[in-house]
């Protein structure tokens, strides 16, 4: 172990200070891109046109490799978090916008049809109704976009040492330390397992609604196939 | 008083000139609530779903609007509500276009009852339920206490309120709807195909329900159902539309069914209209035959004395619920040994149709007809339905010109 939570001072963090550094840098693009994705989402829904361009353009994007960005962005936003955060923001559209609009088309025509029936306008529709059963399939993209933007972080290293615990790699071919590498992508794997455990939870919160799946299925009083309840409701 | 009795006559009086059939539409006593007049809906592809309809349909009754699909029943429904807007015509709810106000105030003083229930499936029964009270600014207890005390109207077990629509049966979610819909106590009621996604059993325990609620709160329903039965079952008046949304016939069901508009509507019907149209003749003035019905352990000579030659008699308990059927020449007292007497129908509670069925389902030809408590009043055979049918029809013509709206027979 020795090595592997002692962090050369040029780097000017600590072990967990690179870690809240990766972290931020790794988060707060996602959320950028969520807080995009919401509103370009129910666009792409209520003008099914505009689905196609977008979902095209930010593949195309998304193809583009990250150092390119950089190349472009430095003489915009110099060395600087935010020139490694802005392709990440971008990137992280190509999952989230597709999740945001399969949440919203996930919600039965009935339900909308009776939402409108009962007078529920199209803004309070959106984030009373659709947006909440929207949730699964939202916070299915996000796992994927946190995950990857975790794991591309590590590139920022490259312009002027902006890659968290990326930064430990190039670190570790400067002063011959290969435990700094393997602290580097252990640290980088726990953390996106972790945050990933967090979006679970979160789900799991946020939707008490959703029929437990699989084997916990048989848990629940009343299931729609219960024999049971079927029986009460023939009696009554 | 006089004079708005008056100022009705010349009106229903200018209406049978104008449209007879709109007039005799509107039983007496009945307000019309919702007017549709000449509405019609084109889209831009030039399809008509809807062809200069015109409907008067009155408060306090269920109104069917049933046809094939592709007929406009739909579209027609959501044009109450301005969910789909006319191409032209108007509608007008209590005289007052629906246009003259805001969309979300107009829907919200509807009910609205659809297919599948379309429940908020991230929202607890009782929260469904309130939707519509909170949406009008009651506060979220008074709204809840509303919601509970509807939960108890449609027959929901009030454990179920803090349950989630996946933790309902079909029926259970469409009880759910209907108390949505009723939650702000609106005058009126759409139902666009309510119970179609339920099974058999479930529809019909819905019906009943719907029916009772109706007895109960009396709004004006507006029903769409491309079932014939469901239509004849819960409709006050039935509207059949036709293939391009035109009108083929609006009237009361038994007329529907006893003289059918046009060779649409006959087909629409099925082959067993006529029999259908016994739902509405009940069987209390049926002419029972008791010379038939013997007590157990009765003189085997008194029985073929009284009985008619060679005829089967049946046999009932000490208390005069039935045993069985006997020859009484061959009889030898054993009650085992009796034919079953098959089902039973309840004299004055069913109707002339169930007590056909019975008779064809006997295996002497001759129904058992029982009372309340299931003691035996009397046998009927297919002749004296059949007479019974006949003297009905005869009787309700001659009573049709001030006829009150049909009371249905149970079933």
């Amino acid at each position: 172990m020795n090595g592997f939570f002692d962090i050369p001072s040029d780097l000017q963090h600590s072990y967990g200070g690179l870690i809240a550094v990766h972290m931020q840098e790794a988060l707060v693009p996602v959320l950028a891109g969520l807080l995009l994705a919401l509103p370009v989402g129910l666009l792409c829904v209520r003008h099914g046109w505009l689905y196609a361009p977008l979902l095209w353009t930010s593949t195309v994007l998304y193809a583009i490799p990250s150092i390119a960005f950089f190349v472009v962005l430095i003489d915009y936003t110099g060395l600087t978090q935010l020139t490694v955060m802005i392709p990440l923001c971008l990137y992280s559209l190509v999952v989230l916008v597709p999740a945001v609009v399969d949440g919203i088309r996930s919600v039965p025509e009935e339900t909308n049809a009776a939402a409108s029936a009962m007078g529920i306008g199209l803004a309070r529709r959106y984030l009373q109704v659709q947006l909440p059963i929207a949730v699964p399939a939202i916070t299915a993209g996000l796992r994927v976009a946190v995950a990857s933007s975790i794991s591309l972080v590590s590139v920022g290293a490259l312009i002027g040492n902006q890659g968290g615990l990326g930064n430990l790699l190039t670190t570790a071919q400067l002063y011959g330390r290969p435990r700094l590498a393997v602290s580097s992508v252990v640290t980088t794997a726990v953390l996106a397992i972790v945050i990933d455990a967090l979006l679970v939870l979160l789900r799991r919160v946020l939707t008490p609604w959703q029929p437990p799946s699989g084997r916990a299925a048989g848990r629940s009083g009343a299931t729609p196939a219960d024999p049971a309840a079927h029986t009460a409701e023939g009696a009554s | 008083m006089a004079g708005s009795g008056h100022r009705l006559i010349r009106l229903r009086t200018l209406v049978h000139v104008i449209a007879p059939r709109a007039g005799k539409a509107v039983p007496e006593g009945f307000r019309r609530l919702i007017a549709i007049e000449d509405v019609s809906k084109r889209y831009a592809d030039g399809t008509v779903a809807v062809d200069r309809l015109s409907l008067q349909i009155p408060d306090h009754s269920i109104t069917v609007l049933v046809g094939p699909s592709g007929c406009g029943k739909t579209t027609t429904l959501r044009m109450i509500n301005r969910m789909i807007e006319p191409s032209s015509g108007t509608i007008r709810v209590g005289g007052e276009d629906v246009r003259a106000r805001p969309v979300n105030t107009l829907r919200r003083s509807m009910g609205y009852v659809i297919q599948n229930a379309g429940l908020f499936q991230h929202r607890t029964v009782l929260d469904n339920i309130a939707t519509v009270p909170r949406l009008l600014g009651w506060s979220r207890q008074r709204a809840r206490e509303r919601a509970a005390e509807l939960m108890e109207r449609v027959g929901l077990d009030p454990a179920m309120a803090r349950r989630y629509p996946y933790q309902l049966s079909g029926g259970q979610q469409q009880r759910v709807g209907v108390a949505r819909a009723l939650a702000a106590d609106p005058p009126i009621l759409l139902m666009d195909e309510p119970f179609s996604a339920v099974d058999p059993v479930v529809r019909r325990s819905l019906q009943e329900e719907l029916l009772r609620i109706q007895g109960e709160l009396g709004k004006a329903i507006v029903f769409v159902t491309h079932d014939m039965d469901e239509a004849i079952t819960i409709g006050d008046r039935i509207a059949v539309l036709r293939t391009g949304g035109r009108l083929a016939q609006f009237a009361a069901p038994d007329e529907i069914l006893s003289s059918p508009a046009d060779p649409f509507v006959e087909e629409f019907l099925g082959s067993d209209r006529g029999i259908r149209g016994l739902s509405f003749l009940s069987t209390r003035d049926l002419e029972l035959d008791r010379s038939r019905v013997f007590p157990v352990g009765s003189d085997r000579r008194e029985m073929s004395g009284r009985a008619p030659e060679g005829a089967p008699v049946l046999v009932t308990d000490a208390d005069g619920r039935p045993l069985g059927w006997a020859d009484p020449g061959s009889w030898d007292g054993n009650v085992e040994a009796l034919e079953p007497y098959g089902p039973v129908f309840e004299v004055g509670r069913d109707s002339l149709r169930v007590a056909l069925d019975r008779t064809v389902l006997s295996p002497t030809g001759q129904a058992v007809g029982v009372d309340g408590s299931g003691k035996v009043l009397g046998v009927a055979g297919q002749e004296t339905v059949a007479a019974a049918i006949r003297s009905a029809r005869r009787r309700r013509a001659a009573d049709a010109p001030q006829e009150a709206p049909a009371v249905k027979a149970g079933r």
